[in-house]
């Protein structure tokens, strides 16, 4: 691991000016992927700056909506009683992902903020565009398994990145309409959490919109009545501790058996956590049913595309949508 | 005479011990040597931040813990994470480094009474905090009651995964989510076993919980 600078700034402005003058210079909050890419020499800052002593830890119920601090840590968001009786939905997806030893480390920013686990990526023996942008992509002809099925282009050649996030946190802010609320030397930017990952585009090493020196400070989660009928339905490997195959994040307000609003997402199938906003829009004004369950299954995975060992997702998300849905639903 | 706050690097010594201690010393100075060689010349000139606040050049940064209740003043390199500084330099060689990238759990230890993985964080990350390993578990020669339950109901083979196993299971019940087998499993994910003990871990950490004892 190269040598690095070590700073332990006290405040927001100290933070985000340690990080202003040093283009090679990081952030380090739990640090549980950081540290990973550092040791694997894919990320070798200058300047670490490690934000720990931030007061950005508070979970705090607003005017409209729930502030999470940057900082707290994802058990305490998860076991947090305002987050167990408004949001059940994230204390679940946060719950499904990772470890306890993990959760007890790794912090609401820097999940917003973790890197593909796509092999070809932390593999330096490989041409990869998201670590070596214009080297190629190694997973279009390699093992595949793990990978996108959505949002990849192939309009202007064959797809630059088929890479997945690999959150389950992401996902269930997705579907809650999340907003990331950053800092820079200017001030504050809200972005909406749709708009805060990127497809991977042109720019596959660019994992979000977050600009060099923006420091997340929060993620607030707008009120929703969504309280009771949710369900994080992952699909793993192995029955726990590891990395979704494919994932879902289901919300519904019912009304006597009728489906007022719904809420759905996807993890593990896109360069970002893949709302399905055509699916949500089709069970508006239906009754909770198998019947528009597999509709809207089927309406969500319209534009899939899989490649040579990935093409169990296709069957796969459709059933992981239909799952969620009953189980949010209650009908089980 | 050793000031007690002085690092220890290869700690008590025993008949028996010497060629395994020798060859930990020797590794650990072929480390600093190449680590001297390949450090760019340019860092030990690097000009200090103003703003910063503990501005810690890369060479070595101080820093003020306490181990298994003993306060400590060390001078670390930032590279160190918590394992190799608990390990190399404070010669406590019970916690174990498995994969060294948080995917086995081997090298759990509780930093402020919460189980983390020592392999994952700098050194330098914890200062002020609380550091408890494997070997400040028991209470001397007494052993911690998961301690004891892991040797009655047989919950280990080769024993590797063990310290990480004790750490987390101690934290599983302090958690309150050792209430049941599906439970203890699914909160004890994050510890590796490849011999596969896994069912007596679980029945260990089920006998302690059920006993009542204090964890």
């Amino acid at each position: 691991m190269k040598p690095f600078h070590y700073l332990r700034p006290t405040t927001v402005k100290d933070a985000i000016n340690a990080l202003a003058s040093a283009p090679n210079a990081r952030f380090i909050a739990g640090g549980t992927n950081l540290i990973d890419l550092m040791k694997r020499g894919l990320v070798a800052p200058e300047k670490l700056v490690d934000i720990n002593s931030l007061p950005l830890k508070k979970i705090e119920q607003k005017a409209g909506f729930v502030r999470i601090g940057a900082l707290a840590l994802n058990s305490s968001v998860a076991d947090h009683t305002i987050i167990a009786a408004k949001h059940p939905l994230l204390a679940q997806a946060l719950k499904a992902g990772a470890s306890g030893q993990l959760r007890n480390m790794a912090t609401m920013g820097g999940n917003l903020l973790q890197r593909t686990r796509c092999p070809y990526f932390y593999d330096t023996a490989f041409p990869c565009n998201k670590r070596n942008p214009g080297s190629g992509c190694s997973a279009l002809e390699g093992i595949n398994r793990l990978h996108a099925i959505f949002g990849f282009s192939e309009k202007t050649g064959p797809p630059t990145c088929i890479a997945v996030n690999p959150s389950d946190l992401n996902v269930a802010l997705s579907a809650l309409d999340a907003t990331v609320v950053v800092q820079n030397t200017q001030g504050e930017r809200r972005i909406p959490f749709a708009d805060f990952h990127r497809l991977p585009g042109d720019r596959p090493d660019r994992d979000t919109t977050l600009e060099a020196g923006e420091l997340i400070v929060a993620v607030d989660i707008p009120d929703a009545p969504f309280a009771r009928n949710v369900h994080y339905f992952k699909v793993r490997d192995r029955a726990s501790y590891a990395f979704g195959l494919v994932s879902v994040a289901a919300a519904l307000d019912l009304d006597n058996n009728r489906i007022k609003t719904a809420r759905l997402a996807l993890g593990g199938v896109a360069h970002k956590p893949w709302r399905l906003f055509e699916a949500e829009k089709m069970l508006v004004g239906q009754p909770v049913s198998e019947t528009a369950f597999r509709q809207a299954a089927e309406v969500a995975m319209r534009d899939a595309k899989a490649f040579e060992h990935n093409a169990y997702k296709l069957k796969l998300a459709p059933n992981s949508i239909r799952q969620a849905l009953t189980l949010a639903a209650g009908i089980s | 005479m050793k000031d007690k706050n002085e690092i220890d690097a290869t700690g008590p010594r025993r008949d028996g011990d010497h060629h395994q201690e020798d060859r930990r010393l020797f590794l650990k100075q072929s480390l600093a040597m190449t680590g001297l060689t390949l450090t760019p010349f340019s860092f030990f000139n690097a000009e200090p931040d103003s703003y910063s606040v503990l501005a810690g050049n890369a060479d070595r940064v101080d820093l003020s813990l306490t181990i298994n209740g003993v306060k400590r003043r060390l001078s670390v390199d930032p590279r160190t994470t918590l394992l190799d500084l608990v390990r190399e330099q404070l010669g406590l060689t019970g916690t174990k480094k498995g994969c060294d990238l948080g995917q086995c759990g081997a090298c759990t230890v509780h930093v402020d009474g919460q189980r983390v993985l020592s392999c994952l964080s700098f050194a330098v990350m914890q200062q002020g905090r609380k550091i408890t390993t494997i070997e400040g578990l028991s209470n001397g020669a007494s052993l911690h009651p998961m301690q004891e339950a892991f040797i009655k109901h047989d919950g280990f083979q080769c024993g590797y995964c063990t310290p990480g196993q004790l750490m987390s299971a101690v934290s599983c019940i302090r958690e309150g989510h050792a209430n049941s087998e599906a439970e203890i499993r699914e909160y004890m994910s994050g510890n590796l076993c490849r011999c596969g003990a896994y069912p007596n871990i679980v029945k260990a950490i089920l006998a302690v919980k059920t006993s009542g004892q204090s964890v």
